[in-house]
């Protein structure tokens, strides 16, 4: 007797260790999941954090009244007097490679930005003016930390004579550290401090338009006819089936038939927003109308027969009552399918909007990149400062999308009525 | 009596406009919901013309069952090599190895945290849980991918140097395991459906004959799920071997035909992107591979999500 209940004891105290190292082992698989997802935007958030600073170095410039003209600030290259007043600065640099190096310090873009400030502020012209520039990508990055100075000089990107001058300029007060407006403001460049991710911004925004514009319709219309008009037949079935494999076809098919068709056989011009809409508009379509037969059919009978029974007929019942009551539903729908739709790199690859475009696009039909390949073209982009950026880049990708999850779940909360 | 005439008239005439108006209406809704069977048909039809085009200048056997990709064709016709080899099968292996790492990562962590979610997670936990995993698979690829460049692929680099391993910085392991991490929410959250989906009488049962939970979960709940849950790893599976942007910016380039996974390897998708960014002109057979490697992948992926989509469903009632 006694040695059944110590075989029983034994026994379950080893089935009973089991079964906490199976509970320890789903919590392990969890923790270890969301301990990627952490460390991944964790990294990115400490890397891309500090592109929204940017380093400014004050330049004491010569602007001679009889070499600029005020009418035609534009037309005046202020290179040269940028280069005299680096020299001034610094006489000892007097060999070609010092001077070379010294220009360096500042943004290959600076003496644009000091045309900018002479044309804001015409009455600098003739005197001896302190303009601050920015920093060359180099410099900034050095100022933020990330340059290992104990590297052996020939590893570096800075010199021992740069980092001297800098060293100079920073005891003079000359160097400051301001917020990057231009990041916000600004579109691609070659140069990193001076890249903004305004043009790419508003390239997602319009084909995100274009693409809203296209699926929701087409997709709540489907999801109308599926869910209440379309009887069970073989041609119906197909549609179904059909629209089911849609959404799990790989986003890059989707860009190959944008390419072969809207772009080569429709002749709709390449890297423009309207046919990067009409591409995710496609993919989006099966998520939107998934959503929304969802939600019509969340929408109780009641409601249908009540209309009916009033003697509305069945399109009446239909758009006078029942998708009016799904339109919350629909609508959240949309918006997380839009979410995925802005994260989609693939498709616009195949159909142009990887080109390098400077300026910000007016309309559908301007060349432009999105969001998320301009992550992509900065991330291929071997110059250290474009690390930061891209992760910065991510960052703005990422805020964007929490905030259109964050509309879907308000929305979802706000209007979702339930019986 | 005049006037109850007209009205009778007007509610008829106003009977048949609505009924025009109804027809009209159906039949609106019946053309946009073709619209996606267009779309599959334009997809299945892009795909098939240009194919078809590539395959009047290599022929179908050199391309599925060659073992050798380089699709450069040299600016003059007298050059060596000057027509290129394309050959898939290099392809082919790399998105395989790929994928299976991707699997090998994705299935234990999903299957496990679903596990985990449906029998064990209080309504709290799981409450707090599954919209963070949900949250990793809301994060673009190409954040992932920029993480597999940046981070993943150094790490395991040195972290080999350590051992005295050669990882190659664009190893198939870099790649396998952010793809990984990347389809485990796939994975859980269509598993967590199937075992939530297995009767509560099975799992009694199983307790009154004394088991403890852990038993019930391996010996009752899994094998009534198994169909689910292996449609749902076909369903990852097929989203692995789509994936582009994870492998365009953590994988190689040169294909390179090897079971290693601390080599590069290509895949089907890199390549079609690499052809096809930058300049193209639509006669050159290396422009027209993409399509007929997109029909490939389009093949592939299709047959497995026809597959288990059946499974899935089949499984649900």
């Amino acid at each position: 007797m006694t040695d059944h209940i110590d075989i029983i004891r034994v026994e379950g105290s080893t089935r009973h260790r089991a079964q906490k190292r199976f509970q320890l082992y789903g919590l392990l698989a969890v923790s270890l999941s969301l301990a990627f997802l952490f460390i991944m935007v964790g990294s990115i958030v400490l890397r891309g954090s500090s592109a929204f600073r940017q380093s400014f170095v004050q330049v004491e410039i010569e602007l001679p009244a009889d070499a600029i003209d005020p009418d035609d600030v534009r037309g005046t290259r202020f290179g040269k007097f940028l280069k005299q007043a680096l020299r001034n600065k610094f006489p000892q640099a007097t060999t070609q490679k010092d001077k070379k190096q010294l220009y360096k310090l500042v943004s290959a873009t600076a003496e644009y930005s000091i045309r900018e400030q002479v044309e804001d502020n015409p009455q600098l012209i003739g005197t001896h003016a302190k303009i601050w520039v920015r920093t060359s990508s180099d410099v900034d990055i050095y100022l933020k930390g990330y340059v290992d100075t104990d590297l052996d000089e020939s590893k570096r990107r800075l010199s021992d004579q740069q980092l001297e001058w800098l060293a100079l300029l920073q005891q003079e007060n000359k160097i400051e550290s301001r917020i990057n407006t231009k990041f916000f403001t600004g579109g691609d460049s070659r140069e990193p401090e001076q890249v903004g991710v305004l043009g790419a911004v508003i390239g997602s925004a319009l084909s995100l338009l274009v693409c809203f514009l296209l699926s929701f319709p087409l997709g709540v219309l489907t999801a109308v006819y599926l869910e209440e008009f379309a009887p069970k037949n073989k041609f119906n079935r197909i549609i179904e089936v059909n629209i089911n494999n849609l959404a799990a076809v790989p986003s890059i098919v989707f860009g190959l038939l944008g390419l072969a068709i809207f772009l080569n056989f429709f002749g709709l011009p390449r890297s423009t927003p309207l046919v990067g809409g009409m591409v995710l508009a496609l993919m989006t379509l099966p998520t939107i109308i998934i959503a929304s037969r969802a939600s019509l059919r969340a929408v109780p009978p009641s409601i249908r027969e009540a209309a009916m029974g009033i003697g509305a007929s069945k399109v009446q019942t239909t758009f006078h009552h029942v998708v009016p009551l799904a339109m919350p539903g629909m609508l959240t729908g949309s918006i997380i399918g839009m979410a995925q739709a802005l994260g989609e790199t693939a498709p616009l690859l195949m159909i142009g909007m990887v080109a390098f475009i400077v300026d910000v696009p007016q309309g559908i039909t301007d060349a432009t990149t999105a969001l998320p390949v301009q992550i992509f073209l900065w991330a291929d982009s071997p110059e250290r400062g474009f690390l930061e950026k891209t992760s910065a880049a991510i960052m703005v990708l990422l805020a964007f999308l929490i905030v259109m999850n964050l509309v879907a779940i308000i929305l979802r909360r706000r209007l979702e009525q339930r019986w | 009596m005049q006037q109850r005439n007209s009205q009778t008239i007007n509610v008829t005439r106003n009977a048949t406009g609505q009924k025009t108006r109804e027809i009209l209406v159906l039949a609106l809704l019946l053309v946009c919901s073709l619209v996606a069977v267009l779309t599959t048909i334009g997809i299945v039809a892009s795909l098939a013309f240009e194919a078809f085009r590539f395959f009047q200048e290599v022929s179908l056997f050199d391309f599925l069952f060659g073992l050798e990709w380089s699709p450069q064709t040299a600016l003059r016709s007298d050059q060596v090599g000057s027509s290129g080899s394309f050959g898939a099968i290099p392809l082919i292996t790399g998105t395989l190895l790929i994928s299976a790492i991707a699997m090998a990562i994705a299935t234990p962590l999903g299957l496990l945290s679903a596990i985990y979610l449906a029998e064990y997670a209080s309504d709290g936990a799981r409450s707090v849980i599954k919209p963070l995993l949900e949250l990793l698979a809301g994060i673009p690829t190409v954040v992932y991918g920029f993480f597999a460049a940046l981070v993943i692929a150094p790490m395991l680099r040195n972290s080999g140097e350590n051992v005295g391993l050669v990882i190659s910085s664009e190893s198939a392991l870099a790649a396998g395991l952010t793809m990984g991490i990347m389809i485990v929410p796939l994975v859980s959250s269509l598993s967590d459906d199937v075992i939530n989906a297995v009767p509560q009488s099975l799992r009694d049962a199983s307790y009154a004959l004394g088991s403890t939970q852990a038993e019930t979960i391996k010996q009752v709940v899994l094998p009534a799920a198994i169909p689910g849950i292996a449609g749902s790893l076909l369903l990852a599976a097929s989203r692995a071997i789509g994936e582009t942007m994870i492998v365009v910016m953590a994988a190689g380039l040169a294909a390179n035909l090897t079971a290693n996974p601390f080599e590069a390897v290509t895949t089907v998708t890199v390549q079609i992107v690499t052809l096809l960014t930058g300049d193209q002109e639509f006669d050159s057979a290396k422009t027209l591979s993409a399509f007929a490697l997109g029909l490939l992948l389009f093949i592939i992926t299709l047959c497995m999500n026809v597959a288990a989509l059946k499974i899935v469903d089949r499984y649900k009632e």
